[in-house]
C-alpha cells in the first residue's frame, strides 16, 4: 500500500512537471494557429495579444488568391510541393523497402559493404557537402526540372535502416515456406513483406513526406524557374523582412500552417504504427 | 532459409579453385545466382554513390583546390586547410567557438533531455503517456522555416514584439531587447528554438525503447537488490535499450548538424550580426555561395565532416554493442 502510494505521488510529480513542459513546447504551435487567423486590426494590435478575438479567413485568401501577373502564385509553390512530395515519397519507399528486403534475408557479395556504409550515412546531412552536390546535379542535366526535386533524396539511409530492422524480425520459416510454394523473390516482397511490416512502411512513408515536403535545398541550390519552387521557398521568402512588415505577418502565419498542418496530420494518423516501428530501431 | 544449390555448397565448405581464373569464374557464378538481390539494391546503390558517395569524396578532393566555378579546379595543396586554422580569424574567433557551444548545448544537451523526458512519460499511465509524447513530438514535426513566420514576430526586437511586451508588462525588462540582432542574444535564442524542435525521431526511438523492456528485469532488479529508481535507470534501463539509445545519439548528431541554419533563418542575413550566431554550415554558405571560393568552403565541409565523424565514435564507443553482446 505504501509503495502504491509513493508510485501514485511520483507520477502526480512528473505529470505536473511534464504538463508545463508540454504546455511549453506547445505554446508556439498554438501561437501559429492564432496568428494565421487573425485579422489586420487584431495583427497590428498594441499591446500585442496572443490569442485571436474574431478569427478570420482573411489571411487564407490573401495568401492564395493573389495573382499577380508578374508573380508566380501561390498555388503553384503549393502544388509543385504536394506533386514533388508525393512523387519523392512514392520513389523512396519502393527503392528503400527492395534494399532493406535484400539487406535483411538476403546473402549476397557486398552486402555487409552497402549495410556499414548506410548506418554511417544516418548521420550524413546534406547542407555539409551542399557544393558537390550541387555540380552533380548540375552535371546531371537536371537543374529546374522535378527531377532535381525528387532524385537527391532517394537515397535515404534512415528509410532503409528502419525497414531493414523490421524485416529482420520476420520469420525465415515463413519466407522459406513461400518460397517452396514457388514464390518469387518480388512476389514475396510485395505480397508477403509489405502487408506484414506495413508500420515499418507506414513509418518510412511518414518521414520521407516530412523531409520532403520540409527540404528547402532544391528549391534554393537546383532550381533557377521560380514556377518549379515549393512552397517552403515561397515561406522563406515571405518571411524575409517580416519583423517591420506587421500586414505581411497574417499570410506568412497561413503559409506557416500550411506547411505545418499535412506534417501533423500525417502523424497522428500514423502515431501508433511509428512507435511501434521505433521499438526497432536499435542499432546493434 | 534458401535451399542449397551445389555451387552455394561448394563457396561454403570452400573447395580451391584451381586458379585465379577459376576462383573469378566462381565468383561471377555467384553474383549471377544472386542477381535478384544486386537488382534490388541497385536503385538504392546507385542514388547513394550519386548523392552521399560522391559528394563527400567530391568535398574532400575540392578541398585541395581553388575553385570558383568559372575556371577549372587548380591544384593548391593544403593552402585551405592552412588558411582557415591560421589566417581565417573569423572561423577561429567566431565560428569554431559558436560552432562548439552550441553544438554541446543542443547535441549531448538535448539528447540527455530526450532520454529524461522519454523515461519520465514512460512512468505515466499509457493515456497520459501519448498526450505527452504528442505534445513533445509535435514540434519537431514543423520545419524550420515554418516556424521562423512565428520566431520573427515572438521575438521582434521593439516594444511591439509579443515576448518584448510581455516582459516588459511584468517589469522584468525595461527597454525592448533586440531578441535576434544583438550579439548577446542570439545564441542563447538559436539554442532555445533548436532544443524546442529536438524531440523527434531518436526520442520516439528511446521512448519505444524505455516501453519495450520486459518488465520481469525490474522485478528481477529488485531481488537482486536494486534500490530506488537511480539504479534502475543505471542498471536495468540504460542497458535494455542501448541499441535505441545509440540510434538516438546518431539522431541528434545530424539533427545537430541540420539546424546549423537556424542563425541565418532567425536574424535574416549571412553572416549574421557580428557573427554571433554564425556556424560552420553558415559559413560553408558564406564562402561558397557569396563569394564563390568552392574550394576553400569545400575545406570547410571535410573540417565539419571530421568533427561528425568523431562525435559519431564517440556516441559508438558509449553505446555501441561490445564485444561478446
Amino acid at each position: 500500500m505504501r509503495r502504491l502510494l509513493r508510485m501514485d505521488l511520483t507520477q502526480l510529480v512528473f505529470t505536473a512537471v511534464l504538463s508545463f513542459l508540454a504546455a511549453f513546447m506547445l505554446l508556439p504551435i498554438v501561437f501559429i494557429f492564432m496568428q494565421a487567423f487573425k485579422p489586420l486590426s487584431e495583427l497590428f494590435l498594441y499591446p500585442p495579444r496572443f490569442y485571436v478575438m474574431n478569427p478570420t479567413l482573411d489571411n487564407f485568401s490573401q495568401l492564395l488568391m493573389s495573382v499577380d501577373a508578374s508573380v508566380v502564385p501561390a498555388v503553384r509553390y503549393l502544388f509543385n510541393s504536394v506533386f514533388t512530395s508525393v512523387v519523392t515519397v512514392a520513389v523512396v519507399v519502393v527503392v528503400s523497402t527492395m534494399v532493406a528486403y535484400a539487406l535483411s534475408k538476403h546473402n549476397f557479395i557486398g552486402k555487409s559493404t552497402i549495410l556499414n556504409m548506410t548506418i554511417m550515412a544516418l548521420m550524413f546531412a546534406p547542407q555539409a557537402v551542399i557544393i558537390p552536390r550541387y555540380i552533380i546535379v548540375q552535371r546531371l542535366g537536371i537543374i529546374d526540372t522535378y527531377f532535381a526535386h525528387v532524385l537527391p533524396l532517394v537515397a535515404a539511409p534512415v528509410s532503409v535502416f528502419l525497414f531493414k530492422q523490421f524485416v529482420d524480425q520476420v520469420p525465415d520459416d515463413l519466407l522459406a515456406a513461400a518460397r517452396i510454394d514457388g514464390a518469387s523473390e518480388w512476389h514475396i516482397l510485395f505480397r508477403l513483406i509489405y502487408p506484414i511490416c506495413r508500420p515499418a512502411l507506414s513509418t518510412i512513408a511518414l518521414l520521407t513526406f516530412q523531409s520532403a515536403w520540409n527540404t528547402m535545398e532544391p528549391s534554393i541550390y537546383y532550381i533557377e524557374n521560380e514556377a518549379m519552387r515549393t512552397l517552403p521557398f515561397f515561406l522563406g521568402t515571405l518571411t524575409s523582412g517580416l519583423a517591420n512588415n506587421v500586414a505581411g505577418q497574417g499570410a506568412a502565419a497561413a503559409a506557416g500552417l500550411l506547411m505545418f498542418l499535412p506534417n501533423l496530420i500525417f502523424f497522428l494518423v500514423m502515431q501508433n504504427r511509428v512507435i511501434q516501428t521505433m521499438a526497432y530501431s536499435g542499432i546493434k | 532459409m534458401k535451399m542449397e544449390t551445389p555451387l552455394q555448397r561448394a563457396w561454403r565448405v570452400r573447395i580451391k579453385p584451381h586458379s585465379v581464373w577459376a576462383k573469378l569464374n566462381l565468383v561471377a557464378k555467384r553474383i549471377w545466382q544472386d542477381r535478384v538481390s544486386y537488382l534490388m539494391a541497385a536503385p538504392y546503390v546507385l542514388a547513394f554513390v550519386t548523392f552521399i558517395l560522391l559528394p563527400v569524396l567530391g568535398a574532400i578532393g575540392l578541398s585541395f583546390t581553388f575553385y570558383n566555378m568559372i575556371e577549372t579546379p587548380r591544384y593548391v595543396g593544403l593552402m585551405n586547410y592552412i588558411y582557415l586554422f591560421t589566417e581565417d580569424d573569423v572561423f577561429m574567433t567566431h565560428v569554431l567557438p559558436n560552432t562548439f557551444t552550441f553544438a554541446v548545448i543542443v547535441g549531448p544537451g538535448g539528447y540527455l533531455l530526450a532520454f529524461l523526458l522519454a523515461w519520465v512519460i514512460a512512468q505515466l499511465p499509457r493515456r497520459i503517456r501519448t498526450v505527452f509524447s504528442l505534445a513533445l513530438y509535435t514540434p519537431s514535426m514543423a520545419a524550420a522555416v515554418a516556424m521562423s513566420t512565428i520566431w520573427l514576430v515572438l521575438f521582434s526586437g521593439d516594444r511591439v514584439g509579443y515576448l518584448n511586451s510581455f516582459l516588459l508588462g511584468l517589469g522584468v525588462i525595461t527597454e525592448p531587447i533586440n531578441w535576434l540582432h544583438s550579439t548577446q542574444w542570439l545564441m542563447p535564442v538559436m539554442i532555445i528554438v533548436t532544443l524546442w524542435s529536438s524531440m523527434g525521431v531518436g526520442f520516439l526511438a528511446m521512448l519505444a525503447g524505455i516501453l519495450n523492456v520486459d518488465p520481469q528485469l525490474y522485478e528481477a532488479g529488485k531481488i537482486d537488490g536494486v534500490k530506488n529508481r537511480m539504479q534502475e535507470i543505471y542498471y536495468i534501463t540504460i542497458p535494455s535499450v542501448k541499441p535505441q539509445m545509440l540510434f538516438g545519439a546518431v539522431m541528434a548528431i545530424v539533427n545537430t548538424l541540420q539546424a546549423g541554419a537556424i542563425g541565418v533563418t532567425l536574424s535574416g542575413q549571412n553572416p549574421t550580426p557580428n557573427y554571433a550566431g554564425q556556424l560552420i554550415l553558415n559559413h560553408i554558405d558564406d564562402f561558397a555561395f557569396q563569394r564563390f571560393e568552392m574550394g576553400y568552403a569545400a575545406a570547410i565541409s571535410v573540417v565539419l565532416l571530421i568533427i561528425v565523424y568523431i562525435s559519431s565514435k564517440l556516441a559508438w564507443a558509449l553505446f555501441g554493442p561490445k564485444e561478446g553482446e
